[in-house]
Formats: structure tokens, sequence, C-alpha cells
């Protein structure tokens, strides 16, 4: 059923929306770099990508945890009409990603301090260490990092797979929930 | 007879060794490192990250006597090749020419010109450290405290890696790993007079 423009469905909020869309880019920029600079033999460049990719992900993680608590605050608006099966499946990929945007940073943050190396956020504030110094764990933390990276990813192509759908098979106008616009 | 001759023996032998004990009782002139109880350190920021090394194999010769601290002396010799960063991909780069070139110049080394005693067990010791070829004054202070024999030396000095070499080429950029080291140690040593 086409849905006009006059009674499109009801939107997000501008903060809610901002923080999706920066924070979409943020993640994909992170999972990229990490993705590549893991194989890379030791240079100033590897180091630079390492560094770059852990303070991307500490401020994915406050973020993230500004975002969740502005969505308990505001509520988002209610689904557009589709089968409840559906909505749940939606439901579930969003709270997973929730999850996931804390998951993913922590268990890279608890790696960094395993492996011996501080986070320091942007060079200039030290973070404190998530677990002692240990190569074993270290290992199994990188490898925990990215299993999850990788789980994030699987759910984000859900989400955006579900969102296609919406737009262009159920024409429900579902996607302007997350634009800007009237 | 030969019960006689090798009574005399025995005593004779008994005697030597009676007058020889003392002596190597006595507190011997050059106080020794005593290596497991030993360590040399460094800490090193990149970018902004501190890194903690240390050499697993360095030896130390000291003559002190601490009544007149300013006559004596002390010479480091440390083998770069057994630094560890605690991660074998960083201990491989640290061996290559850019860093500390061990396989080249594997010995780096530490000679001092002056002992000063500043009192209440803090010394000054200023001497040339020598490293790739590169050498420099250095000042480092140093505080030592007496556990019954052994004699524990801890303080820690400033390196500038940038000035022997240490991080060349590409790694030259101190953004990446900043110029100042923090070097610390603590040494131990037995037979060192009182304090």
């Amino acid at each position: 059923m086409n849905t006009p423009i006059s009674t499109a469905p009801a939107r997000y909020g501008a903060l809610a929306m901002a923080l999706h869309w920066v924070l979409a880019l943020g993640i994909v920029c992170a999972f990229l770099v990490g993705w590549y600079m893991s194989d890379l033999p030791l240079s100033p460049m590897r180091l630079k990508l390492f560094n770059w990719h852990k303070w991307a992900g500490i401020t994915i993680l406050a973020l993230s945890g500004f975002r969740l608590l502005w969505r308990l605050i505001k509520r988002p608006p209610a689904d557009v009409p589709m089968p409840i099966w559906q909505a749940r499946a939606a439901h579930a990929v969003h709270w997973l990603l929730y999850l996931s945007f804390f998951a993913v940073p922590l268990a890279g943050w608890a790696y960094s301090s395993a492996a011996g190396f501080r986070v320091v956020w942007f060079g200039v504030l030290p973070l404190p260490n998530l677990v002692p110094i240990d190569k074993a764990l270290a290992e199994q933390l990188k490898e925990l990092h990215s299993l999850l990276a990788w789980g994030l990813a699987g759910l984000v192509a859900l989400h955006v797979a579900g969102a296609l759908k919406h737009q262009f098979i159920d024409k429900d106008g579902l996607i302007q929930r997350m634009l800007p616009g009237r | 007879m030969r019960t006689l001759a090798s009574t005399l023996l025995t005593l004779s032998t008994a005697a030597l060794t009676m007058l020889a004990a003392p002596q190597a009782q006595a507190q011997s002139s050059s106080p020794t490192l005593v290596p497991a109880q030993s360590e040399l350190g460094f800490t090193s920021k990149q970018m902004g990250v501190p890194v903690d090394g240390h050499f697993k194999r360095f030896d130390a010769h000291l003559n002190f006597d601490p009544k007149k601290p300013d006559t004596g002396s002390v010479s480091f010799s440390i083998d770069l090749g057994s630094v560890t960063l605690g991660d074998p991909q960083f201990d491989t780069e640290l061996a290559k020419p850019e860093w500390f070139d061990s396989k080249k110049q594997a010995q780096a080394s530490f000679q001092s010109k002056s002992i000063k005693a500043l009192g209440a067990g803090k010394f000054e010791v200023s001497g040339k450290l020598s490293i790739k070829g590169q050498q420099r004054d250095v000042v480092v202070p140093v505080s030592l405290s007496q556990n019954g024999s052994l004699t524990t030396a801890v303080g820690s000095f400033v390196l500038k890696r940038l000035e022997f070499k240490i991080g060349d080429g590409d790694w030259s950029d101190t953004s990446m790993v900043a110029n100042e080291v923090q070097v610390k140690f603590k040494l131990n040593f037995n037979g060192i007079a009182k304090l």
C-alpha cells in the first residue's frame, strides 16, 4: 500500500537520528580498519591504524552509552504496521545491535589490556586496564573481539536488508522514520 | 711413618685453610652484581601509549666505598639483543638496524666519570653512555639502601632515543614513538660496605 506524504510514519527525534547515522558511519569505518589492519606487518602505519581503531572504538562505546540512555528517555516512534513476527524480528535485531555496540568495543579494550597496551584515548586520556596482562588471555580476547565484530556485521546486514525490504518491497515508507524531512 | 706424614699434611692443610678462611670472609674490595635480582628496563611512549621493555642480559662492575664515594666508579655493559617488549613482533623489529642493530652493534656501555654523594643514601653518577656508536654524557640519580649483605641501587633517567639513532628512518617520527624514553633500574649488589 503506498503511503501518501501527509500520513508518513512518525519519525525518530533529531538527536536519535544524528546518533544513528554518525554511529553507523563510525562502526562501519572501525570495522573496515580493524579488518585491514590486523594482518599488517609492524610499521608506523600499523601503529597509527591500531590506535585510531581503538580511539574510534572507545568513542563508539561512549556515544552508544549516551544513545541508549537517550532511547530510554525518549522512546522511538511506533512501528509501521507489519506482521507480528516481522516486528518481533526487527526488535530482536535492534536489541542485539545495542548489545553488540557495547560487547565489541569492550572485548577490544580488554584485548588491548591483556596484551599489555593500555588504551590511551586520543593519546591523552589513559583508560584503566580491564584485565591484567596475560598473553594467553589476550589471544582469546582477540578471537572474541573478532567474532563479536563479525556478528555485528551480520546484524547490520540483516538490519539494512530489512530496511530495504520495507522501502522497496513493502513500500511503507519505514525508512522515512530515520531520515530528516517533514 | 706414613701416618705421621699424612697427619702433618692434614694439619698443615687445615692450618692454611684456617688462615685463608678469614680473608675469604672479609669484605671483597669489588662488589658484585646479583643478576637474578637486578632489573634494567624502560618505558617508551607510542602515540601516548606507555610501552614497557627490559633487557635480560647486562653486567655491572662497581668499585665503591661508601665512606669515599667520589673515589668510586661503575661501568655497565648491556646486551642490546636481549631486549624484550614482551611481544615477539616488536622484539624482532628492535633487532633491526633502524633500532638497536643488535647483530652488528650488540653492546651498549656506560662508564662513570664521577660519583657525588647527596646525602641520605642518594648519589649522582655522571658518565658516558655509548649506544650504536653514539656517545652522550648522562647524569643518573641513584638511591642506595641496604638489607643485610645486599645493597639495592634504584634510579631512573630520561634518554633521548634520537641522540643514539634508536628508531631511525621511518621511525624517527616522534609523534609515533616519543623521543624521551624513561630508563629505570633496580640493581642488587653483594659486597658493598655499610653505608
